[in-house]
């Protein structure tokens, strides 16, 4: 835990007095990009982020005030303020005090690491991009290529006036490639790394992912969708692979299931959900095959957490089990709210934004049987493999999603590249068309890092982690005019 | 605010070493927020944030670092210094980077846009009066928003704005809901009042029975805030140097074939418009307009400073996309848009779009909030959501009947990283032939 937080914390708990209840959360943040693009080295961005995240109940209100002041006078303005927000909007509250968390736990998180980010020095980590660069432009149609590498250490600390304190460290890795690859008026691209998501972890991930030898493949993929026909449009088999499972699981299980949104907070700007309240315990959400969990404790997934953001401990638990609807996703006020058992999903994207229920680890659970198995039971059909579009209404239900690369099915077998691929469907039903989920060894991790909704405006890394899986008769379309 | 940026620039200015150059760039707010749901306070607080970007340049090597600032010289300058320090430290490792650019002898100066706004409790009266039972969500959010530039070559820029966006919508039931928006520099509660009557009338047809329009192509007209979520799209990319250099842009097919858009399509990013600051992160000035697309056909590019040096073309933009776009109007009246509608759909509300096909412009996406079905010229029920696939090229081109006479100045609600000072000024659309699929 860094000093700052810790002298801070214990400084704002020694002035605060005079309101019904305090929380302060502490959030000191450092990110590190690395970025090569078309071989040359771009200029390394250093974050340097700390702030202070103040709530206040007072006479029957909240109020929150959020600084980049960590001095005591500047906490002390921010908690007058706070307090001021709390009685000014007391009369209107739509929440009663008694429907806030007030933890009072203590614990701690630290991202497990074996290959600390300060491992390499910054000389052989822009080394290690070149090499990927390089690696990248294997065709003069290759017009434009990229490697990059993020890092960020996140520490966070919330105490309470009731005497919570919950200290947690996160390492989270974000490689990357992207080939563009480009004849005349048509244009593909293809990625590579982690580009769509994040991991938590130190530099072991890059070894994890093959980082350094993916550039090739990379290329070769763009390349090949230059010349590739387009999908095929009719209803057919889809077998999405588990990076584009992550959007999939995403967009058409994991929002429509945020507890907040059920209950209306959203309607104004990320949307509502088709799920309403009466649905769980009972409702057929997929086939059989069908187990979704919450799972704060994956090891790698980007959302890998102790304690949710307002203090609440995670833990693994079904959302979903042999396709019956068990649980929201909903932390401690909206659970309070909805009068439903949720998960500790409480979640804010910095120092300056109040917790939210969001996703976190949000993962469908293995079932049997390799990719190449999943293949063979598949007539005519097309895999699916990595996203590039993304589109759903907002009730989560009618999606239109598209993918980097698909390739044709054909009687068990696995054909050419197509390009373009895309499908459409509605949320209450496709998930129960699905007819095979592949085993654990076909189990991977991915994620999002631009999941966004809020008023004001959060955007935040998710972790999504899945076999390939099968949909039977789903509607798939290729691109043209 | 400003006067403590440009003493913080004095003092770092005063810590370099040999022959180094320091570009600052200042991002700061202070702003109110109170979340609205079923007509009550949901969430309500502020955010008090300054950030510091820095640049520090010797011989063609240099490394970027941002900061969280306190707010006085005691409490910034250590962290800020070592900041310096771990920047210093990168660059000895960094080759030469050919693409720097910054400017060498911009000119200084400072604007602070006038405004008036209310206070946390006058704004929160006025809409928690004009709601009354409403099912209303939504958000306010109001305040300061700070930008300044600072070198250490001299130049000195400041840009200051106060504004208020009330951005809400009204639910009758489910799905159905009507939106509204009011926002700007000078406050008028009477303002506040026309617009929720106005969405108190919509919300009386948003209680018809809902028509579901089977998949097929129909006619349409798109309200301002619909049109702006093509443009969006449009956006992504299609306005951008290095985009259209390197195939990206979903406006490929006007650059490499010549395709055009209707010649009443004229699209400009009016940087004089003066939300935005009148200066980039790199010194630059930006120029009063850049036209894009003229007389349906592709103009220019916006050209930030890297891409400028890249491909030997002049700054025109902080950021490669547009802040501050501006469409011009047509001739269809605003009174006259339903009778030449006839029989349609009447959008007032595009969502979640995104591209089918980037090399085509075809975009998909759903209605959203108060669509209707319109018959002989008037309008008869809401309409379920559905979705649209199809290309901005036959949407904007072959397919386009007209644009309105008025325009809408939209500003952007949007508060991700910070409160967005972006805005739009555009028409409505009549589109013959949208095609409809799920």
């Amino acid at each position: 835990m860094e000093a700052l937080l810790e002298q801070t914390a214990r400084r704002f708990a020694d002035q605060v007095s005079a309101v019904d209840f305090w929380s302060l959360r502490l959030v000191s943040e450092r990110k590190e990009s690395l970025a090569v693009r078309q071989d040359v080295v771009q200029p390394p961005d250093t974050l340097v982020n700390r702030g202070a995240f103040i709530t206040v109940f007072q006479d029957g209100g909240a109020g929150y005030a959020a600084t980049s002041d960590l001095s005591p006078s500047g906490l002390y303005g921010a908690l007058k303020r706070a307090r001021e927000w709390a009685i000014l909007t007391a009369p209107w509250n739509l929440l009663g005090t008694e429907d806030h968390p007030r933890s009072a736990r203590t614990g701690g998180y630290e991202t497990p690491v074996t290959e600390p980010w300060e491992g390499l020095s910054i000389a052989e980590k822009i080394d290690l991009l070149q090499t990927a660069s390089r690696s990248l432009k294997i065709d003069n149609r290759i017009v434009d290529w990229w490697a990059w590498l993020v890092y960020r250490r996140i520490d966070t600390l919330l105490v309470s006036g009731d005497g919570a304190r919950v200290e947690q460290r996160f390492h989270i890795i974000d490689p990357g490639l992207k080939a563009v690859a480009n004849l005349g008026s048509k244009t593909q691209v293809r990625t590579g790394g982690a580009a769509r998501g994040a991991l938590q972890g130190g530099l072991e991930r890059l070894e994890h992912l093959g980082f350094s030898a993916q550039g090739p493949r990379v290329a070769a993929e763009a390349l090949a969708l230059l010349e590739a026909p387009e999908c095929p449009q009719g209803r057919m088999d889809l077998l999405l692979m588990p990076s584009q499972m992550a959007l999939q699981i995403h967009e058409s299980i994991g929002h429509p299931l945020e507890l907040d949104r059920i209950l209306g907070d959203e309607r104004n700007y990320a949307g509502t959900s088709f799920v309403t309240p009466d649905m769980f315990g009972h409702y057929r959400y997929g086939s059989t095959l069908l187990n979704v969990t919450f799972d704060p404790s994956c090891d790698g997934e980007a959302a890998r957490y102790a304690f949710d953001d307002e203090g609440t401990p995670a833990e693994r638990v079904h959302l979903i089990r042999d396709g019956l609807l068990q649980r929201p996703l909903g932390g401690a006020s909206s659970q309070a709210r909805a009068g439903l058992i949720g998960t500790a999903n409480a979640r804010a994207c910095d120092w300056d934004r109040p917790p939210i229920d969001r996703m976190a680890n949000l993962n469908i659970e293995p079932g049997q049987g390799s990719l190449a198995e999943l293949v063979s039971g598949i007539e005519r059909g097309v895999l699916m493999d990595t996203n590039r579009s993304w589109s759903i209404d907002d009730s989560r239900n009618k999606f239109q999603f598209g993918c980097e690369l698909g390739r044709l099915i054909e009687d068990g077998e696995v054909k050419g590249v197509v390009r373009n691929p895309n499908y459409r469907g509605i949320s209450a039903t496709f998930w129960r068309s699905l007819s095979a989920v592949g085993g654990r060894a076909s189990f991977e991790v991915h994620g999002v890092t631009n999941c966004g909704k809020g008023e004001p405006n959060q955007m935040i890394h998710v972790g999504h982690a899945s076999p390939p899986c099968v949909f039977r008769a789903v509607e798939v379309f290729g691109g043209g005019a | 605010m400003q006067d403590y940026f440009f003493t913080l620039a004095d003092a770092l200015q005063a810590k370099l070493q040999g022959a180094e150059t320091l570009l600052l760039s200042f991002d700061g707010e202070d702003s109110d927020f109170i979340r609205f749901n079923h007509g009550q306070v949901r969430q309500a607080g502020g955010v008090a944030r300054r950030s510091l970007a820095v640049d520090l340049i010797e011989a063609e090597r240099h490394a970027a670092g941002r900061a969280q600032l306190a707010g006085g010289l005691a409490q910034d300058l250590p962290p800020l210094l070592d900041l310096l320090n771990d920047l210093r430290r990168q660059r000895t490792h960094l080759p030469a980077d050919p693409y720097l650019n910054f400017d060498t002898d911009g000119p200084s100066g400072e604007i602070r846009v006038a405004s008036e706004l209310p206070t946390r409790s006058q704004a929160l009266e006025a809409i928690m009066g004009a709601s009354q039972r409403l099912d209303l969500v939504g958000i306010w959010a109001a305040g300061a928003i700070y930008k300044g530039f600072a070198s250490s070559l001299g130049q000195r820029n400041w840009h200051a704005c106060e504004s208020f966006n009330f951005d809400w919508s009204c639910y009758h039931a489910g799905d159905k809901a009507v939106k509204a928006n009011y926002a700007g520099l000078r406050w008028d509660p009477a303002q506040l009042q026309i617009r929720m009557q106005d969405a108190r009338a919509d919300l009386e047809i948003m209680q018809r029975p809902p028509k579901t329009i089977a998949p097929g192509r129909y006619r349409v007209y798109l309200a301002p805030r619909a049109l702006q979520e093509v443009l969006a799209m449009m956006a992504w990319g299609g306005f951008g140097l290095k985009s259209h250099r390197t195939g990206q842009s979903p406006l490929i097919l006007m650059q490499t074939e010549g395709q055009r858009l209707d010649p009443a399509v004229d699209l400009s990013e009016h940087h004089g418009r003066g939300l935005e600051p009148p200066f980039t992160p790199e010194g630059f000035t930006k120029p009063e307009r850049v036209s894009l697309i003229a007389n349906g056909a592709y103009r220019d590019t916006l050209v930030g400073a890297r891409s400028a040096r890249e491909y030997d073309a002049r700054v025109n933009a902080a950021g490669e996309w547009p802040a501050s776009l501006d469409m011009q109007p047509g001739s269809l009246g605003a009174g006259d848009v339903l009778d030449a509608l006839d029989t349609g759909l009447y959008v007032n509300s595009l969502w979640y779009l995104n591209f089918s096909d980037r090399n085509q412009a075809r975009i998909t996406g759903m209605t959203r909030f108060a669509c209707f079905w319109v018959e002989g010229g008037e309008i008869r029920a809401p309409v379920d959501v559905m979705r649209f696939d199809d290309s901005v090229f036959r949407m904007l081109g072959e397919n386009l009947l007209g644009l309105t006479r008025e325009r809408e100045l939209l500003l952007d609600p949007g508060t991700y990283g910070g409160r967005s000072s972006n805005s739009v000024e555009l028409p409505g659309a009549l589109i013959e032939g949208l095609a409809f699929t799920l």
